[in-house]
């Protein structure tokens, strides 16, 4: 009997190694170890064995043939299922650079950009972001702001004036800062704000000025308030923006609206100066007007142009292709 | 305002002009603010330019815009140049480049050759050498000067600065050379000194009489009479100034009358005094319709607001702080004048301007106000002046100084609280130092109790009111770079509201979607409103720039439809923009209507596309309690009439309206392609405050799917056939899809078959095939109900 196992085994191990797919291999593998098999007939013909120790030794040899099958079988397979699998990944072979397309994504507009960028400077340096209406009174936008009726400086503002109520009553906002009013007149101090918004002027478009542009103001009522805070909050702004290597520093100069008043510039870490906006500790009289105590509280104000910072930024030359709406323009960005 | 540094020496010791002395001074000015826009360096010795003799010129066949010049520079050897410029002759002396010179604007003169033959130098204009703007032509010195002499010693020119100064309004006294002056002093720690001298012995009795009519416009109105007048060129040195200054020098009379308002800041005009009727001046307002040639030859006509200078005859001869009128302007024959020296009321003049559409040097510093007490000053100084070249002038005795009652006071005061100047400029500055900062701009100060100064406000300084006021003096002169830079917190933290943080994901997953931000202009052509199917009363601009800036926007939608067809125009279709940005329409309240608005249009796209990108912006945004809502009524101005449906906050609020733009408007605004659309009021929605979505536990039990396909009329919005359903099928359904509509063969016209997958589960068993059916049997009810039957 033991030839037999033998032979059974070797048969068994022939028709194995002969496979060429796992799918022939798994057939074979059951043709010869499976129930009808030749080693489970075998099986079948131990109980007829005489003794108890042929028994043992033939039911052992075939427990060894099986073993040796299943075991050459698992190696031939593990063989033929990395051919396999190496033919499957050749067949899919695919050049990801015939799949790029340019991106679907949309383009946000660059003032929106700086804008942005601009407001979360301020929040990080604890200012919360007000708004106000672009049709403003002559009360908000002038008269608040130490500008009575016909005050000369005025004209320091080319306005536009909107058919509404008595004529020049109403007006396009030639600044953000009648948020300023609008924040004082609403809000209990201390006030830490800045406003960025959109305003006009009755001038013809060009390169470096349009009729309708953005700016951002800013706005502190505390107690205390210094021109040191307004310098060194400047100064802030300026690390915070532009990077570490910028300073600025501040001359004098003159708005209704704020006395000490200065204008800031900004220093490049090459040395060239960049004059960006205007600034002053609030005037006693704008305090006063939008009711508070200007003996109890002080405050600073500043604003400049966002669209100015835009245009810098990524090297517009002219300020109207930013408003052209051309997609040629709008998707560079 | 142009200053020149010789001028402001005459005040004080500023120093030369060196490059690092005229950049120490213009670093002064800027501290002081009065800022610097431009620097000129005028008459610096350009060594290299000698003076030479023009001996013989010759034109050469062959060079039609050049000729040759032959010179001698005084050593004896013949030099020949070729030079652009034929203002020469024989004999002149002609400043010479000659060769390795550099010029003040960095040109290196080098041997250059014309049709082969060198030249050897180049003559120079006065502009070349930086001296003055005239480029006439060759600047020609007289025949005996002396040749090989260096250029600016040949001319006596001592090199000089200009500062082109850009004023703010609150300094009216720097449009005067003593004001700048007298600021750069105080900064600098130099003396400051008025020069001249006062008048000497008068002449005889010879008045003008002055009556002011109009005492509100016209607070004082000096008139001296000078004889002994020979109306003359003025000497070099005035006329260099001048014309440094940017004037062109006239004659002796009126260029002393410029110098002196451009040094002590005081306007003022001298009239013949035979020409000038009754001897006398009245000063009044103009009468209706009244008209004067004034000096510019133009004719005026007046308003009863201007002010008019008339003879004693009551003829206007001048328009008062403007400008005088042409026909009592002096003459070469002039001998004797009345000299007026006054100040007007700053607003008076400010409104005469811009209506008569006029302005000069004179009203320029009357309308900011003008020093009511230099007048003194300024009459010693055109006396002084004049005399130089008319050594015969006498000033008459008899001046006329009329005042009336809206001169300002010459002694006004305000007190200053030395510790509001210290809290105000985180300074520790005690009395005297406050005391000594001030007194050289001639605020003087007293301090009448320790903490406490009262300081006279300098009736130059009109703009100087208030404590406030000098404060600013005090932190200007000390220094705004020496105080210090602290930083102040917040004690709230910064941030953005939850409505601005939700504005700025509106537009992050309008990007995500492929839509690009424009910003349409705010300004719209009257009639686009109406282009764009929206009639009704718009918001219009009382001053326009042009008529098609002339209305202001009510909606957002012609700005877009703008830039699609100006994109579709320059070969760029299908472009999809959305705008957020504000349209405004005429009420009734204080101020015009303004709301936010989202604007998204979507070009070469359907209706169906705008729902897909509102169904995002909604999800993203949590705004679960708005839907859209079939539009029952009219329709919505502009847009398809049977493809949009409108937006809705489920308190019924309608916050807009999506759909594609009506083909009218997309041919009215030249646009080919369909436009899907969206436009919601922003506000409104950023106002929305979703709750926290809370959690609810899902079922373990198995589901259960159904489809039901149902052909119901047109009319019947799928948005109720889903909601049937989901009344029908009751909390069992835990999800609802409508995967198919179709139209066609099998469906009756005017219907379609709208099918619907539902996945039913229950939370707590697994359900029946009878619970299945149940459903099933009541959704088909419900469907029933609004006429909908099961295909």
């Amino acid at each position: 009997m033991i030839e037999d196992i033998s032979a059974a085994r070797d048969v068994a191990l022939a028709a194995v190694a002969g496979a060429q797919t796992v799918d022939l291999l798994d057939q074979f593998v059951a043709e010869h170890l499976g129930k009808r098999g030749p080693l489970a007939s075998l099986k079948a013909r131990l109980g007829a064995l005489p003794t108890v120790d042929e028994k043992k030794a033939m039911g052992q040899a075939l427990n060894e043939a099986t073993s040796a099958v299943s075991a050459a079988a698992d190696a031939h397979r593990a063989v033929l299922a990395a051919v396999e699998r190496r033919a499957q990944l050749a067949g899919e072979r695919m050049d990801l650079t015939e799949f790029r397309r340019p991106p679907a994504r949309g383009h946000a507009h660059l003032v929106t950009e700086a804008w942005e960028r601009l407001e979360d400077v301020f929040i990080g340096l604890g200012f919360k972001v007000a708004e106000g209406p672009e049709i403003e009174t002559d009360w908000y936008n002038f008269e608040a702001l130490n500008m009575p009726p016909s005050h000369p400086a005025r004209s320091m503002w080319d306005t536009l004036f909107v058919e509404h109520g008595a004529p020049g009553s109403t007006v396009l906002r030639t600044h953000t800062s009648p948020v300023q009013a609008r924040v004082m007149t609403t809000q209990e101090p201390p006030i830490y704000v800045v406003a960025p918004g959109r305003v006009f002027r009755n001038e013809t478009a060009d390169a470096t000025h349009m009729p309708v542009f953005h700016q951002i103001e800013g706005l502190v009522v505390d107690r205390g308030i210094s021109f040191a805070d307004l310098a060194g909050t400047i100064e802030a702004f300026t690390r915070a923006f532009f990077g570490s290597g910028f300073t600025s520093r501040l001359r004098p100069s003159f708005f209704p609206f704020t006395e000490p008043s200065a204008e800031f510039d900004i220093r490049r870490p090459d040395g060239s100066w960049l004059e960006l906006g205007g600034c002053g500790m609030v005037h006693p009289n704008v305090l006063a007007a939008c009711g508070i105590d200007p003996e109890e509280w002080g405050g600073f104000a500043f604003g400049f142009g966002i669209d100015r910072m835009a245009k810098e930024y990524h090297g517009v030359d002219d300020l109207r292709e930013m408003y052209s709406n051309d997609v040629r323009f709008i998707e560079q960005f | 305002m142009n200053i020149i540094l010789s001028w402001l020496n005459d005040f004080a010791p500023f120093g030369g002009a060196t490059d690092d002395n005229i950049e120490r001074v213009a670093a002064g000015l800027n501290s002081l603010g009065l800022a610097v826009e431009s620097v000129q360096h005028v008459g610096a010795p350009v060594p290299g330019v000698v003076t030479a003799r023009v001996l013989r010129t010759e034109r050469h066949p062959d060079a039609e815009r050049v000729h040759r010049v032959f010179l001698d520079a005084g050593d004896g050897t013949e030099r020949h140049v070729w030079c652009g410029a034929f203002n020469m002759s024989p004999g002149d002396v002609v400043p010479l480049a000659t060769l390795g010179t550099v010029m003040p604007d960095g040109r290196d003169i080098q041997k250059r050759k014309i049709l082969g033959i060198a030249s050897e130098g180049m003559l120079c204009s006065a502009t070349e050498l930086a001296i003055s703007e005239d480029h006439s032509g060759i600047l020609i010195l007289p025949g005996d000067t002396p040749l090989g002499l260096p250029i600016m010693e040949a001319l006596g020119v001592e090199p000089d600065a200009v500062f082109e100064l850009d004023l703010t309004r609150n300094r009216p006294d720097c449009w005067g050379h003593m004001g700048v002056a007298r600021d750069l002093a105080a900064w600098f720690g130099l003396p400051f000194t008025v020069p001249g001298r006062p008048l000497g012995p008068l002449g005889p009795k010879h008045s003008a009489p002055v009556t002011i009519v109009d005492a509100d416009r016209c607070g004082r109105f000096l008139s001296v009479v000078m004889s002994g007048i020979a109306v003359a060129e003025s000497a070099p040195w005035m006329q260099r100034r001048l014309s440094l200054a940017g004037m062109r020098p006239i004659s002796n009379v009126v260029d002393v009358s410029n110098y002196v308002m451009l040094e002590v800041n005081q306007p003022n005009h001298a009239y013949d005094l035979s020409t000038l009727g009754g001897g006398s001046f009245r000063i009044r307002r103009a009468a209706p319709d009244e008209a004067l040639v004034t000096l510019d030859g133009v004719e005026r006509t007046f308003v009863p607001r201007d002010l008019l200078i008339c003879d004693g005859n009551d003829v206007p001869i001048g328009v008062a702080g403007i400008m005088g009128g042409r026909d009592s302007e002096i003459s070469v024959s002039t001998t004797t004048v009345a000299l007026e020296v006054a100040w007007f009321e700053p607003e008076g003049i400010g409104q005469s301007v811009p209506h008569l559409g006029l302005r000069s040097e004179a009203s320029a510093r009357f309308e900011r106000g003008v020093d009511p007490y230099v007048i003194d000053l300024a009459v010693q100084r055109f006396a002084e002046l004049l005399a130089e070249t008319c050594p015969n002038l006498v000033v008459h005795e008899g001046a006329v100084d009329a005042r009336a009652v809206s001169l300002p006071d010459e002694q006004r005061t305000t007190r200053v609280r030395t510790s509001r100047v210290n809290a105000l400029l985180a300074l520790s500055l005690a009395d005297s130092d406050i005391a000594a900062l001030l007194e050289p701009i001639g605020f003087v100060s007293e301090c009448t109790e320790p903490g406490i100064l009262m300081v006279r406000l300098p009736s130059w300084r009109p703009d100087a009111t208030g404590e406030i006021d000098v404060i600013e003096e005090i932190a200007r002169l000390y220094g705004y770079d020496r105080i210090p830079k602290t930083v102040r917190k917040s004690p709230e933290g910064g941030g953005l509201t939850p409505a601005q943080k939700r504005r700025r994901r509106v537009r992050e997953v309008l990007l995500g979607l492929g839509v690009s931000e424009a910003m349409p202009d705010v300004f719209l052509s009257p009639g686009d409103m109406e282009r764009a199917g929206m009639q009704g009363a718009v918001v219009s601009v009382a001053n326009p720039l042009v008529a098609e800036q002339s209305v202001l926007r009510g909606s957002l939608i012609p700005g877009l439809l703008k830039s699609i067809a100006y994109n579709e125009s320059h070969r760029a279709s299908s472009v999809s923009l959305f705008e957020v940005g504000h349209r405004y329409l005429p009420g009734a309240d204080v101020l015009p209507f303004e709301a936010e608005q989202l604007c998204i249009a979507l070009a070469g796209r359907e209706a169906p596309a705008a729902v897909q990108v509102w169904e995002e912006i909604r999800a993203a945004l949590g705004w679960v309690t708005t839907s859209i809502v079939a539009s029952a009524g009219p329709g919505v101005p502009g847009l398809h009439p049977t493809r949009h449906a409108l937006v809705a906050i489920d308190d019924g609020r309608i916050v807009g309206a999506l759909g594609e733009i009506d083909p009218g408007v997309l041919e009215a605004f030249g646009v080919t392609e369909r436009v899907a659309v969206l436009d919601v009021d922003l506000g409104q929605l950023l106002a929305l405050d979703p709750e926290p979505v809370q959690f609810r536990a899902f079922s373990r039990y198995p589901s259960s799917d159904v489809d039901l396909a149902f052909v119901i009329e047109e009319a019947v919005p799928a948005e109720h056939v889903a909601e049937a359903i989901r009344v029908g099928a009751s909390a069992v359904l835990v999800r609802l899809d409508l995967f198919d509509v179709y139209r066609g063969s099998g469906v009756p016209g005017g219907s379609r078959s709208l099918a619907y997958r539902l996945r039913l589960q229950a939370p707590d068993r697994t359900l029946t095939d009878t619970d299945v059916a149940a459903v099933r049997v009541r959704c088909i009810d419900a469907v029933g109900k609004l006429g909908g039957t099961l295909r």
